[in-house]
């Protein structure tokens, strides 16, 4: 591995910018996964820093299923996420569908639209959960 | 002056649910806002008609995640006036506190927000850091950080012992030191009055005619509270103020949810002090069935007034069940609220009425006879907003 990929590397690791994005869920993941940037958890120390664009951001954080009028444009935006692109599925809905399995309104899952890299459980899951999570994604940078 | 249509939505990273708005400037004024709802459109009434109540339950919870104990009460509150089921005093008692607790914990989320909006972060981050004591206490009562699941048909699930109560007045005092201190500083510093203060202005009369519900209204000085003009729970019995604001704008709004967090933390004293040491919570046998029948229940939830309608037919699942959300009343006033606000100031005129969804987050300028399309992210419409109200010598 050269120096300047040994580089990107690093910097990856170091600061993965994240894009939170709710599609169609209840709002209770995305209050926890705000929480999770907050001063009693503070996920800054691991350089993660909430990013407006999709294409500042390195991962995606959806939270929700996926509503039917949603869909286009929540792949739109996976597409302008540049590559080396990152999926974490916050919560129950975005994991499966969870408890509006059967809705007419929902497609099911974030995968149903979108590869995804991590699962985080949970209805909400706790700032913790998502905190294992990110852990968990940051030693699947550190593999890649 | 020609007229462009700003769209905004429906993505955007920080608080809420994706939504999409067609604002119409003309030049730095808006004249018009065409609110386009739906993304999140689940299917969640008609989905209700296949769960028996005990599934209902935990899916009305999820209509919104930060207001969850007043959608599931009201559906709750809602089926057993429809079949005449009894709710026990101290379960009442329970259902009062969760319900203010939820409230203490919604006020200070959109208080620290609109820090954020208006570009006072060390607010943000002090108001969340304060919200954590409240999520600690509603995690000792129901065992959840949201999303309680704290009642049944009858009753509540989980009883307040006295040590958990002693806790719980504990966090109170703390709470009530810091939101006093907000209360100061809502008052007192000039960030806040310049940003907030005549800007996204309702008038009491449109605001009514509209349908306008909560702090929206109240801030107009209308003394509408379903707390106090129908109560429910132990609203009846519980002493605290219907706290209103007369000023009509953004500043109002702030005022009147600051106020009321410290009501809510007088009525939880209140139902401390006054819950019946002994008595069944729930009923002994779990009640599955509601009998025919149907009601109409409201219930002050955060946002403003939450309506519930549900018919029964005997069996154990509603034949219909119909909602309305406080957000959704609002909206109409919305369009009222965001007229003649500066492009710069719509990110707060928006986020005053607490909506259940904002999307400031991708905005796309049309210019229609230039034929031009831009677009900024809600960073650079927050740095845009600062530097505008920096040059107009708004600080």
């Amino acid at each position: 591995m050269g120096l300047l990929s040994r580089l990107i590397k690093w910097a990856r690791i170091k600061s993965p910018w994240i894009l939170h994005l709710n599609t169609g869920g209840c709002n209770a993941c995305d209050i926890e996964v705000l929480a999770t940037l907050m001063p009693r958890f503070d996920v800054e120390r691991f350089g993660i820093i909430l990013m407006g664009s999709p294409r500042h951001a390195d991962v995606l954080v959806c939270t929700g299923p996926i509503t039917k009028q949603m869909k286009p444009r929540f792949r739109k935006l996976y597409e302008q996420v540049p590559d080396p692109k990152f999926v974490m599925a916050v919560g129950n809905c975005a994991c499966t569908g969870g408890v509006f399995k059967g809705c007419y309104g929902i497609e099911g899952g974030i995968d149903t639209a979108i590869p995804v890299d991590i699962y985080v459980p949970g209805c909400p899951p706790k700032p913790e959960a998502i905190i294992d999570g990110v852990a968990k994604l940051l030693a699947k940078l550190q593999n890649l | 002056m020609s007229r462009n249509i700003i769209p905004i939505g429906p993505q955007h990273p920080a608080l809420h649910e994706p939504e999409h708005f067609q604002i119409i400037v003309e030049g730095e004024t808006v004249v018009d806002v065409k609110p386009r709802i739906g993304y999140v459109h689940r299917g969640i009434e008609k989905a209700l008609e296949n769960r028996t109540y005990i599934q209902g339950a935990f899916l009305v919870e999820r209509v919104c995640g930060i207001c969850s104990n007043a959608h599931q009460c009201t559906f709750m509150m809602a089926a057993e006036e429809a079949g005449g089921i009894e709710v026990s005093e101290k379960a009442q008692f329970i259902r009062t506190i969760v319900a203010e607790l939820e409230r203490i914990h919604s006020h200070l989320l959109w208080l620290g927000a609109a820090g954020l909006e208006i570009g006072f972060e060390t607010l943000f981050m002090y108001v969340w850091r304060d919200r954590e004591v409240v999520m600690d206490l509603l995690e000792a009562i129901s065992g959840n950080r949201v999303n309680y699941a704290m009642n049944i048909l009858g009753g509540v699930r989980r009883d307040i012992s006295p040590e958990l109560a002693d806790k719980i007045r504990k966090g109170l005092d703390y709470l009530e030191e810091r939101t006093n201190y907000y209360k100061k500083l809502c008052l007192e510093e000039s960030t806040i009055h310049k940003r907030t203060e005549d800007i996204g202005v309702l008038d009491p009369v449109t605001g009514v005619k509209l349908g306008a519900v909560g702090p929206t209204i109240r801030a107009s000085g209308v003394k509408f509270d379903v707390r106090k003009n129908d109560p429910h729970l132990k609203y009846d019995e519980a002493d605290f103020e219907l706290i209103t604001w007369d000023t009509c704008d953004t500043f109002g709004r702030v005022v009147v949810r600051v106020l009321e967090t410290i009501e809510s933390i007088k009525i939880i004293r209140w139902c401390l002090d006054h819950m019946p040491k002994k008595g069944d919570i729930m009923p002994e046998k779990l009640i599955r069935r509601v009998p025919e029948g149907e009601a109409y229940s409201r219930f002050e939830a955060q946002r403003g007034e939450l309506v519930y309608y549900l018919k029964s037919n005997g069996t154990d699942k509603p034949y219909r069940v119909k909602i309305r959300t406080p957000t959704m009343a609002n909206i109409l006033s919305l369009a009222e609220i965001l007229k003649g606000c500066y492009i710069a100031d719509v990110p707060i005129a928006l986020a005053s009425i607490d909506p259940c969804f904002s999307c400031e987050d991708r905005v796309t300028f049309v210019d229609i006879e230039k034929g031009k399309t831009w677009t900024w992210t809600r960073e650079e419409l927050r740095k845009y907003s600062r530097e505008f109200n920096e040059r107009e010598k708004r600080w």
